[in-house]
């Protein structure tokens, strides 16, 4: 049935919708704009659920590939004696596919987006030009997702940086210019150095000879297309593995052991900039707190993601050997990232920053099940990407609202907000154990293979990992109960029409996010049957 | 054998150069006999009309005379040559004064300018300098178009004669660009006296076969001309003049010799570089590569010292001084990467990045000219609350700063991008890796000018009224960024096309 429709395209791009509507609205009909924003959002949701339940799980490999060539460029006409049979030209392709850790993260954006695009309803100011950034960024997260070519997963990259920086630094609380330039550079710096990295991947292993039509001169290609370079790193006979002693002459595409592991390097740096791992996290803090919290629903559940995926899709996919080597880094920045985030969030006084340093030890979870390099440990990675982003974005959603009516999520000016606001309290412990990792929530799942995969590889830094789990109990119970139980301060106790429970738009999010929690955590195999084939064969080369 | 004399039929060659003399010509005997009580500002026009009709001539010097398999026509012994080289370079150098010669009308005020015929007509001079110097076969010719455009541009830089400033600049300017003059002649002295010849393609052939004794004299000469070439495109370490000249002179001026004047100058070096000292040298004395790694130097110095002072810019014209430094440096980065087996496209490089910058520059400076003149001054915060004034000219400015900047999807990013490309095919990774990694750094001032349009406010917030020639340069230059970033093919392939190293470059 989906054969015959560029359905990634049309999911991709049918952000478009929504940007041409607000653009139509005139500037002073918030309530139009926020309901084309809403709309648009929810009908990429529908085309991501269509996409995301049409995946056939027992395929190995990409599905609904979508392949044009945008721009060829030759690279060597101007040359002296050019022989007309050699053509070498570098292709940029418009090539998308989804598998099904694409596939599900596609469908987390659209689902947060959409969750987020209702939180936006707090924005107090120039909406119009709000909304077409949020639609401008989306467009860029899934393009992320669903790109099959280095250069256009760089081009979407870049794009959701744009946006990031105008809807953090005009839309933020009072630091947010410092908090959008900080974002900014770090972020430019990450993909500064993923540019040279994939660069250097196409100029090696994304040489490609194709001669269809024999007849034709030869065209010698460079490409960033992900499948030639899959290929080209996985043959042993092909340009990129034969080393110069065996050509004869220089051979100008041959990749080293030492060519390799560089690139392995800078692509878990510049991806662990976004993750954020450890030394490169103070970004992210800054985000956090002064973004809009609809914003940082979309930066928190999915932004960071875009970090690990990348990871998994260009460095263990490409490159799994030197994952191998580097297995060991990896788990030991990811027992860092668990326990220092976990102990910082123990000590915070804001609620925002408890939650950010939960973000970094959630994602040291994630790096642990990268390390242990097993199906198991991969799913948890996997699991623990999705989850995560649910989980934040309630979370999130919540401190949304709590922020509109007090003003404030510091602990210690808030405080028995259970008696006024029962269902959003309620929600907000529901968001809290699931993030802590209660059984029957997706937390639980994740969290559990993730350390699961990495017993099997590296029993001890599972062991120093888990730990992590018990202070995450604590800083989770310690902010929650902090919010919601114990006296009501004064200036709300007099007042009290301010502290009104969710409203209608705001329920209806925090309830389909729960819902989704809920239901990965008692029913994981909607998430790891269509995982299950694109993480195995990541690991085929190195026999996992 | 080419004849010394140029026959009459050979004038049709230069035809191009020819409108641009009678022009000059014209224009000032107008301004002499025209009453002083007219506006001077038809004289731009005739400016503009005699621009716009030496590019038709070059468009049918590439059509007819050039182009995909013509030989190049060589001139008076070989020292004129009208080849694609030239031409292409020929249309940079039009489009670029055209352009700054559009965003002058309604900056031209008696008070500022008290001659505002020569203001317009000076250009047509200075022009005319530049395109000699990107066809000549020849030391001398060359260096007769270097001081053509030199000269026109000292007079134009003081031309605020009653402002302190500008008179400071165009001081500082002659003195050094005297001095860097200097240089190259002394340079080009050393070059004559190992090879007895001032024709580029006999110097290079003498060269090849040169006493090994002799090759400390060859790098002598290089190094000397090189201080005068990298003064003159404002690359480190020779740079420190232009912050200061740019502020004081007009800032049409400023936008010319950011954009033209180095352009010309990048495009002689790159001519000199591989025309007479390519393939030079052998195993023992590699002057060749000793060479192109000095290049490769000086562009990571201007890259890297360029975007580091401009962190520390306020003031917009010279903060656009040292994002002209950092550019200088990219736009070097093609003449290092040399030819390879993977590798011919470096002139192509060069043009195309040269072409984007021309667009992003001067679009950036029409946008100064159209704010500084309601704030009364050039500094960056001219520019806060853009956004709520004239959205129209903000959201102009928005391309061409991320272009500036060098992200998706404009002609900058394009160019850099095409540059990475030959960079890695010649495996030059650090050259890569500092030509991105500064072009980050270059995010936090670009992102500067972003956040005063709309992230401040201006009080009051009426409405800003921007000239209609400074606003249609922008949407000039904005629409062809934006062109040149969705559909590099054409361009790039056309020039390709015409464009072959052997008959329109080597001689």
């Amino acid at each position: 049935m989906l054969d015959n429709i560029p359905i990634l395209t049309l999911l991709t791009f049918s952000p478009l919708l929504g940007i041409i509507a607000v653009l139509l609205i005139p500037k002073e009909m918030g309530h139009w704009l926020k309901t084309a924003a809403i709309v648009s959002t929810l009908v990429s949701l529908v085309l991501a659920g269509w996409m995301f339940i049409g995946l056939d799980h027992d395929l190995e490999g990409m599905q609904y590939e979508e392949k044009a060539t945008w721009i060829e460029i030759a690279l060597n006409q101007e040359a002296p004696n050019l022989n007309a049979a050699e053509k070498l030209i570098y292709q940029f392709n418009y090539s998308l596919g989804a598998d099904g850790l694409s596939g599900a993260l596609a469908f987390l954006t659209a689902l947060i987006s959409s969750m987020a695009a209702f939180a936006s309803v707090h924005i107090k100011k120039r909406w119009k030009t709000f909304y077409l950034w949020f639609l401008i960024l989306q467009i860029g997260m899934f393009g992320v997702f669903l790109s099959r070519d280095l250069f256009l997963f760089f081009l979407f990259f870049e794009a959701t940086l744009i946006p990031m920086f105008f809807l953090i630094g005009i839309w933020g609380f009072s630091d947010r210019e410092k908090a959008a330039n900080k974002f900014l550079i770090y972020n430019g710096i990450g993909s500064a150095i993923m540019l040279i990295a994939f660069l250097m991947l196409i100029n090696t292993a994304g040489f490609s000879t194709p001669q269809e039509d024999p007849t034709q001169p030869l065209q010698l290609i460079y490409s960033g297309d992900v499948g030639t370079i899959y290929q080209n790193l996985q043959d042993p006979g092909s340009y990129a593995n034969v080393h110069h002693d065996r050509v004869g002459t220089a051979n100008p595409f041959y990749m080293g052991l030492a060519m390799k592991e560089w690139i392995f390097l800078m692509l878990l740096i510049a991806f662990g900039i976004k993750l954020p791992i450890f030394p490169f996290h103070t970004w992210m803090l800054k985000v956090h707190i002064e973004a809009p919290p609809s914003v940082v629903m979309i930066h928190s559940g999915i932004l960071l993601k875009m970090g690990a995926y990348g990871l998994l899709r260009f460095g263990v996919e490409l490159l799994p050997e030197q994952a191998q080597t580097f297995a060991l880094l990896i788990g030991i920045v990811g027992v860092v990232n668990i326990l220092y985030g976990a102990v910082l969030a123990l000590v915070q006084k804001e609620f925002r920053l408890i939650l950010a340093y939960s973000s970094i030890s959630h994602m040291g979870i994630v790096l642990l099940g990268i390390a242990a390099l097993n199906v198991t440990g991969l799913q948890g990675a996997a699991f623990q990407l999705v989850s995560h982003g649910l989980i934040s974005a309630l979370l999130f959603l919540i401190v949304g609202s709590i922020i509109e009516r007090t003003n404030t999520t510091e602990l210690n000016r808030l405080g028995g907000l259970a008696k006024a606001m029962p269902f959003m309290s309620g929600m907000l412990l529901v968001g809290g154990l699931a993030s802590l990792g209660l059984p029957g929530m997706s937390g639980f799942v994740s969290e559990f293979l993730a350390f699961l995969g990495l017993f099997e590889t590296m029993p001890v830094l599972a062991i120093v990992g888990a730990l992590g789990i018990i202070i995450t109990a604590v800083y989770v119970l310690r902010g929650v109960l902090a919010i919601t139980y114990g006296q009501l301060p004064e200036k709300f106790q007099e007042d009290g029409t301010v502290l009104r429970d969710a409203r209608l738009t705001e329920a209806i999010p925090m309830i389909v996010l729960t819902a989704f929690i809920v239901l990965l955590g008692i029913y994981p195999s909607v998430l790891s049957e269509p995982l299950h084939h694109a993480l195995s064969s990541m690991l085929a080369r190195i026999g996992g | 054998m080419q004849m010394m004399q140029l026959a009459f039929a050979d004038l049709r060659y230069l035809g191009p150069e020819l409108t641009l003399v009678i022009a000059a010509i014209l224009l000032s005997l107008l301004d002499l006999v025209v009453p002083r009580r007219f506006n001077r500002s038809w004289l731009g026009g005739l400016t503009l009309l005699s621009l716009a009709v030496s590019a038709v001539f070059v468009v049918i010097a590439m059509r007819m005379y050039n182009g995909a398999d013509a030989e190049a026509i060589q001139l008076l012994a070989q020292s004129y040559r009208v080849d694609d080289f030239g031409n292409l370079l020929k249309l940079f150098i039009l489009t670029g004064t055209f352009l700054t010669v559009l965003m002058s009308f309604g900056t031209v005020k008696d008070e500022d300018i008290p001659h505002q015929g020569e203001y317009y007509y000076l250009f047509l001079p200075a022009a005319l300098g530049a395109m000699v110097m990107v066809s000549s076969g020849d030391l001398i010719t060359l260096f007769v178009g270097l001081e053509l455009l030199s000269i026109t541009s000292y007079i134009m830089v003081g031309l605020k004669k009653n402002d302190q400033k500008s008179n400071e600049s165009a001081f500082k300017y002659v003195v050094l660009g005297g001095i860097s003059t200097a240089f190259i002649l002394y340079g080009m002295s050393f070059l004559y006296g190992v090879t007895g010849t001032t024709n580029m393609a006999a110097m290079n052939a003498e060269l090849r076969f040169i006493d090994p004794s002799m090759s400390g004299l060859v790098y002598m000469s290089f190094f000397l001309m090189l201080a005068g070439f990298a003064f003159k495109i404002a690359s480190a370490p020779f740079h420190a003049w232009a912050p200061d000249v740019y502020q004081g002179a007009h800032t049409p001026v400023t936008a010319f010799l950011a954009v033209v004047s180095k352009g010309a100058a990048l495009a002689l070096l790159f001519r000199i570089l591989y025309n007479v000292y390519f393939n030079v040298g052998d195993s023992d004395t590699p002057i060749h590569d000793d060479l192109f790694l000095i290049i490769a130097i000086i562009a990571a110095a201007s890259m890297i010292l360029g975007n580091a002072m401009a962190l520390k810019q306020h003031n917009m014209k010279r903060l656009l001084a040292y994002s002209g430094i950092a550019n200088a440096g990219y736009l070097l980065v093609p003449l290092a990467a040399e030819f390879g087996p993977m590798h011919y496209s470096n002139f192509t490089e060069l043009y195309y990045y040269l072409a984007a910058y021309l667009f992003m520059n001067i679009g950036a400076f029409a946008a100064l000219i159209a704010v500084s003149r309601s704030a009364g001054h050039e500094e960056m915060s001219a520019f806060d609350g853009l956004y709520y004034r004239n959205p129209a000219l903000a959201a102009g400015m928005v391309i061409l700063v991320l272009s500036l900047a060098g992200l998706p999807i404009t002609g900058g990013f394009f160019g850099k991008f095409y540059i990475l490309l030959g960079t890695v095919a010649v495996a030059k990774y650090w050259l890569a890796a500092i030509m991105i990694i500064t072009s980050v750094i270059s995010f936090y001032y670009y992102f500067g000018i972003i956040r005063q349009m709309f992230m401040r406010s201006h009080a009051p917030s009426e409405r800003l009224h921007a000239g209609w020639a400074q606003q249609l340069t922008v949407w000039i230059c904005a629409g062809a960024t934006i062109l040149m970033g969705i559909f590099p093919k054409p361009i790039i392939g056309y020039i390709e096309q015409i464009f072959h190293l052997t008959v329109d470059f080597f001689i």
